[in-house]
């Protein structure tokens, strides 16, 4: 649905400062595929904005492409722009409504930008406000809303058009944790629902774990990592990805404890429920004390992490029977964390 | 009160309703176009052009450093060529619009600075062309504050209309000038101060309310 191939965007340089410009973005190559939410996370300055406005030619690539439902972006004139821009919706940190009109002109915006005819903009209107639940503030100015509720005029609005796919800039950013969790809800139901793709930078793992498929880590203007949520949540192969993981999750109580092996167990989907642990103490005699630990969910996937010591016993039969088990051991070295 | 001819204060008060109208439309159809010009041709903006920008900037510079009563004398032979005279409500109105349309210009530019850039890159982000993104996005979001700078500019008017008075203008502040000051009349020229007062603050009031009228931020 969405192809990066190898892009750069490099910003003019300042005329005063004389330099070679900021480098937004080097060498990005992705591609998302139609019907999944794909997450970008990065910290700020990281480049994120720039590769979410690529896509729908907000910002035009200094070098390579960005190929959009078929079409390359920067090939399009002012008329296929604004038609691609019909078909990729998008919403915004700061909702980005207009005061000035009412919920139902704002979400009928751009239906009358794309000339439609009233009758129809009106039934639109009335539809969207259904799906996102404010069917009642239809004539209340974005200024008496919540940050909840002003979000879902942005989303309703963002698909007044019927787009194909969905951009979110920080979409949950300025929310708070409750609000934020409907949004997402919001979200990925429209994903389901409608096989909407949907493409959302956040500097948030927590967003990214909720509801994303597949994830891109973005650091100073590089994909440092790629790959489905479970893998690079549960084992993050860059250190920035390994610092967000431990943002979304706290620090595991490592430290001078450090007698025998320390091993991490990862349990995904049924293995997180099975009593793997205690069996295996009991056949190898083993001993095991708990460093640190997390169990979650994956959207529907449940998981577990433990980080233990080992000491005594069998140390080398206990990971084979783990990992028989289904059980997923990495060694973890001292200093590392977990 | 016994130098007081009311009829000709009601005529010098309808000359200056009259003056002040007139100038108001014309100040209003030639300075917001130009403000938007100004902004859109700013730097960062949709229509990024320091040439013309500068032009246009330089132009409303010199037109605002020009003190009012110069323009006036100044203007004489355009505003003879523009309206066939230089005299009365007719005469008063083109360096009245000189004065006032690049003062309203400048105001109209700040007014547009302040809406959020956000609400103009959803805009785009819709699929608006630049001109829909102008017209439905960007005046109306910043339709308060053209409102409030219109009410200035039209009280800055009021006071540009009595200095008219110096070139036979008429109205109020002709008035004030003509009897008040010359024939030493200080009836005429309180109740004129008085009148100008009024105007001033019914001006104010009636922009102050249609401004929280349109204001819903």
């Amino acid at each position: 649905m969405i192809a990066f191939e190898a892009v750069s965007k490099t910003y003019a340089p300042k005329a005063k400062a004389g330099g070679e410009g900021h480098v937004a973005l080097s060498g990005v190559s992705l591609s998302v595929r139609a019907g999944e939410v794909f997450g970008v996370i990065g910290a700020s300055g990281a480049g994120k904005s720039t590769l979410i406005r690529l896509i729908n030619g907000l910002e035009r690539p200094t070098d390579g492409r960005v190929v959009v439902d078929g079409d390359d972006v920067a090939a399009l004139g002012v008329e296929g722009l604004r038609d691609l821009r019909r078909r990729v919706g998008m919403i915004f940190q700061h909702f980005n409504l207009l005061s000035s009109k009412t919920v139902a002109d704002n979400v009928a915006f751009p239906l009358k930008l794309a000339g439609r005819p009233a009758a129809e903009v009106k039934a639109r209107t009335a539809e969207l406000l259904a799906r996102v639940g404010l069917s009642d503030q239809a004539a209340k100015y974005p200024a008496q809303l919540s940050g909840g509720q002003k979000q879902r005029v942005g989303v309703a609005r963002a698909l007044a058009t019927g787009p194909k796919v969905l951009l979110c800039d920080e979409a949950t950013s300025a929310l708070d944790p409750e609000t934020t969790e409907q949004i997402l809800d919001l979200v990925s139901g429209l994903n389901r629902e409608l096989g909407l793709t949907i493409v959302l930078i956040t500097h948030e793992m927590d967003v990214v774990r909720r509801v994303c498929d597949r994830v891109a880590v973005l650091e100073a203007g590089r994909v440092v990592e790629t790959g489905a949520v479970e893998d690079v949540f549960l084992h993050p192969a860059s250190a920035t990805a390994r610092r967000f993981v431990r943002e979304a999750d706290g620090e595991p109580a490592a430290g001078a404890v450090l007698a025998g092996r320390v091993v991490r167990l990862t349990f995904r989907g049924e293995a997180t429920y099975k009593p793997v642990l205690g069996e295996v103490a009991r056949t190898t005699g083993v001993d095991y004390s708990i460093l640190g630990g997390r169990i979650h969910r994956l959207r529907e996937t449940p998981y577990g992490q433990l980080t233990l010591a080992l000491t005594g016993g069998d140390v080398d039969a206990a990971i084979a029977q783990f990992q028989a088990a289904g059980v997923r051991v990495d060694p973890v070295l001292i200093g590392e964390g977990a | 009160m016994g130098h007081i001819d009311w009829a000709e204060i009601a005529q010098a008060s309808l000359d200056t309703l009259a003056m002040l109208g007139g100038s108001m439309i014309l100040t209003v159809l030639l300075g917001l176009p130009l403000g938007v010009i100004l902004f859109l041709t700013g730097k960062g903006q949709m229509l990024d052009n320091r040439a013309a920008n500068g032009a246009l900037s330089l132009l409303v510079n010199i037109l605002r450093s020009v003190p009012f009563v110069i323009l006036l004398i100044v203007m004489i032979p355009l505003t003879v060529a523009l309206v066939g005279t230089s005299l009365g409500v007719a005469g008063a109105i083109p360096p009245l619009v000189a004065g006032a349309a690049p003062f309203f210009a400048r105001l109209v530019e700040t007014a547009l600075r302040e809406v959020d850039k956000g609400v103009i890159e959803a805009s785009f982000a819709m699929g608006a062309k630049r001109r829909q993104v102008v017209i439905n996005a960007l005046l109306p979001e910043a339709m308060p504050g053209i409102i409030a700078a219109a009410t200035v500019t039209a009280i800055a008017l009021v006071s540009y209309t009595a200095m008219a008075g110096v070139v036979g203008a008429g109205g109020l502040g002709d008035l004030a000038i003509r009897f008040g000051y010359q024939r030493f009349q200080t009836d005429v020229m309180v109740v004129t101060v008085v009148l100008l007062l009024v105007l001033v603050q019914a001006l104010q009031m009636v922009g102050d309310r249609v401004v929280r009228r349109v204001s819903h931020r």
